[in-house]
């Protein structure tokens, strides 16, 4: 049960946890209260020591927004944040209570009478635009992910596919964001034409851009995981007569299983980071639209506000890296490799 | 002609900068059946490219090899090959491993339960069963090499390459392997081409030691029945005299004869 345990928080990423179940069943208190102390203790100290810098260095500096905010400014605002988004929660609910209330009347005097409901049209809060940078975002790196492997996986068989691909991925690798979008925006005006859209044009185009930006640690990582395979396994597969298809799908891709993920880790890192730039200039509702907006705005609270975006891309940014982390070293057969 | 195994006239060059490499020139072989050949020679001599061409992973630029009156012109389960270093998948357990080769040479012509009585069957052979649901990275070399042999015997290979296949073990496990083996042999009476440069492992297992001259363009230097009765004991063999007199017979060849000009 205690070793269940230990390899599920090691498995998840939370290791500074481990000391505390190890402590819990006895397993020698000192050495295991140093081990936390260590683990928890020194960042959570340089934590502090940040914060105190953070509102020291602050107050010296004075914009046309006035001062920079501090740490008790940015937690201002993230409460304020918070109650903007359940007042937003209650108009939303009030707005369809009305609409309902309404629709009853009618139907009473003419039960015939046609009744609609009409959507809720507020402004999306700080937390709509979280789950709507997370959806592009993964949308983004869903496309790539179909892209990047099946062809790193053909690339790192065959050297002359590499070598045809090779120079393209080299170019197009070092390529910003905000170079793609513009292509993108028009690309997707042209071509992405229907009456009835299911998506907004604004989500495309970020998705996409995040999918140019991310595809390229996957497909090279992937290729190079496929191009260093053991030979003598290939001899192995060679020698039981599999199939292409057989030899990839059962010695090839497990085998390369660690460097896909560890391609697929960097991708969505870099898929992430792109993604604000790309919703800032694709007017795409999500974190970068609001760190654009609030800019735009420029009230007092708009610097603490746009803080509050700052943290927020940066604690998600590394949840999605502690869970790609997790998937890596749950599909990797190697269970001792140091993977950080 | 009639010979079970023919390599016959066999030369292979390799493509450098420099134009083609002659690795092995003119080597010439007939083995029967159910006989156990050794082909020992100093490091880079070109036996492991005798092995590979055989096994089919490698193409003879001239002449070529004949199994059961059919040419060899690529890899196959009917030559089934032992990795000097096991070669097994680590995403597979040891079971998994020797499966995953049943089902690709038997898929199509054994049930379901004749497969799996086959592969315990052949862990069972190499005294694995106990470890058949461990990964290749929780056992010792000695036992993954003990898998990647049970997985070459369950194809029921015509002919059995081994690629210095104790190479890379310390010398008690290497012993117990080769006992082992050696039981294994007097049971099934395979044909076996074994690659190695370990004088006293040759003689105790052969029927016939090919000694290799040194490159480039090897071939075969000399080729020596070992007569010595079976079953052999180690034990025995060490102060046979006909025992020591095939040793000294090696050892002369490769230390005397053709001793490596570079050391």
């Amino acid at each position: 049960m205690k070793d269940k345990l230990i390899y599920f928080l090691e498995l998840t990423g939370l290791n500074w946890f481990v000391p505390l179940v190890k402590l819990s069943t006895g397993d020698s208190p000192k050495h295991q209260l140093q081990e936390f102390g260590k683990m928890v203790g020194v960042p959570l100290f340089a934590v502090v020591v940040f914060l105190m810098l953070w509102h020291m260095g602050a107050a010296k500096v004075i914009t046309s927004l006035g001062q920079v905010p501090g740490p008790t400014q940015v937690w201002e605002q993230v409460n304020v944040l918070v109650d903007e988004h359940n007042e937003a929660r209650e108009r939303e609910v009030a707005f369809y209570e009305r609409q309902e209330k309404r629709n009853a009347a009618k139907l009473e005097k003419n039960p015939d009478a046609e009744v609609t409901i009409r959507p809720y049209t507020g402004k999306e809060t700080f937390f709509d635009q979280i789950l709507t940078s997370l959806f592009t975002v993964f949308v983004g790196f869903f496309i790539a992910t179909l892209i990047a492997v099946p062809i790193g996986i053909i690339a790192g068989l065959s050297d002359t596919i590499y070598s045809a691909l090779n120079p393209l991925i080299q170019v197009f690798k070092p390529v910003s964001p905000l170079a793609w979008l513009p292509i993108v925006t028009m690309v997707v005006s042209a071509v992405y034409v229907s009456d009835n859209p299911m998506f907004e044009k604004s989500f495309i185009t970020s998705a996409l851009t995040v999918t140019l930006c991310s595809l390229w640690p996957t497909l090279i990582n992937t290729a190079v995981g496929v191009s260093s395979i053991d030979k003598d396994l290939i001899n192995v597969a060679r020698v039981l007569r599999l199939g292409y298809f057989t030899t990839v799908l059962k010695v090839v891709i497990p085998a390369s299983i660690p460097m896909i993920f560890t391609g697929l880790r960097i991708s969505l890192g870099i898929g992430w980071m792109v993604l604000i730039a790309a919703e800032m200039l694709a007017q795409n509702p999500g974190l970068g639209k609001f760190v654009w907006d609030e800019f735009q705005n420029g009230s007092s609270s708009s610097l603490s506000r746009i803080m509050v975006a700052v943290l927020t891309i940066g604690i998600i940014g590394f949840v999605l890296d502690r869970i790609t982390l997790s998937f890596q070293k749950f599909f990797s057969y190697d269970k001792n490799a140091v993977i950080r | 002609m009639d010979k079970y195994l023919n390599i016959d006239h066999v030369s292979i060059d390799f493509p450098t900068p420099n134009g083609p490499f002659r690795a092995l020139e003119n080597v010439n072989l007939k083995i029967d059946k159910g006989e156990f050949v050794s082909i020992i020679g100093h490091s880079g001599c070109g036996k492991s490219t005798v092995m590979n061409i055989v096994g089919g992973l490698y193409q003879a630029t001239e002449g070529g090899v004949v199994l059961e009156g059919k040419e060899v012109n690529d890899p196959g389960p009917d030559r089934a090959i032992v990795f000097q270093n096991h070669s097994l998948f680590p995403w597979l357990s040891c079971y998994q491993n020797v499966e995953l080769a049943v089902k690709s040479v038997f898929g199509k012509t054994r049930s379901r339960n004749e497969i799996r009585d086959w592969v315990n069957h052949n862990l069972e052979l190499v005294h694995m069963s106990h470890a058949k649901h461990k990964m290749p990275a929780e056992i010792s070399g000695g036992m993954k090499q003990r898998i990647g042999i049970a997985r070459a015997l369950s194809m029921e290979p015509k002919v059995l390459l081994m690629d210095e296949p104790f190479g890379a073990l310390d010398a008690l496990t290497r012993a117990h392997l080769q006992d082992s083996l050696m039981d294994i042999q007097a049971e099934l009476n395979n044909t076996v081409i074994m690659i190695t440069h370990d004088v006293d492992e040759a003689v105790l297992l052969s029927d016939k030691i090919v000694m290799m001259t040194n490159g480039p363009a090897a071939s075969i230097g000399e080729v020596m029945d070992v007569n010595l009765p079976r079953p052999r004991k180690r034990l025995e063999l060490a102060d046979n005299p006909d025992y020591n007199h095939y040793r000294s017979e090696v050892i002369h060849f490769l230390h005397q004869r053709h001793a490596r000009k570079v050391a």
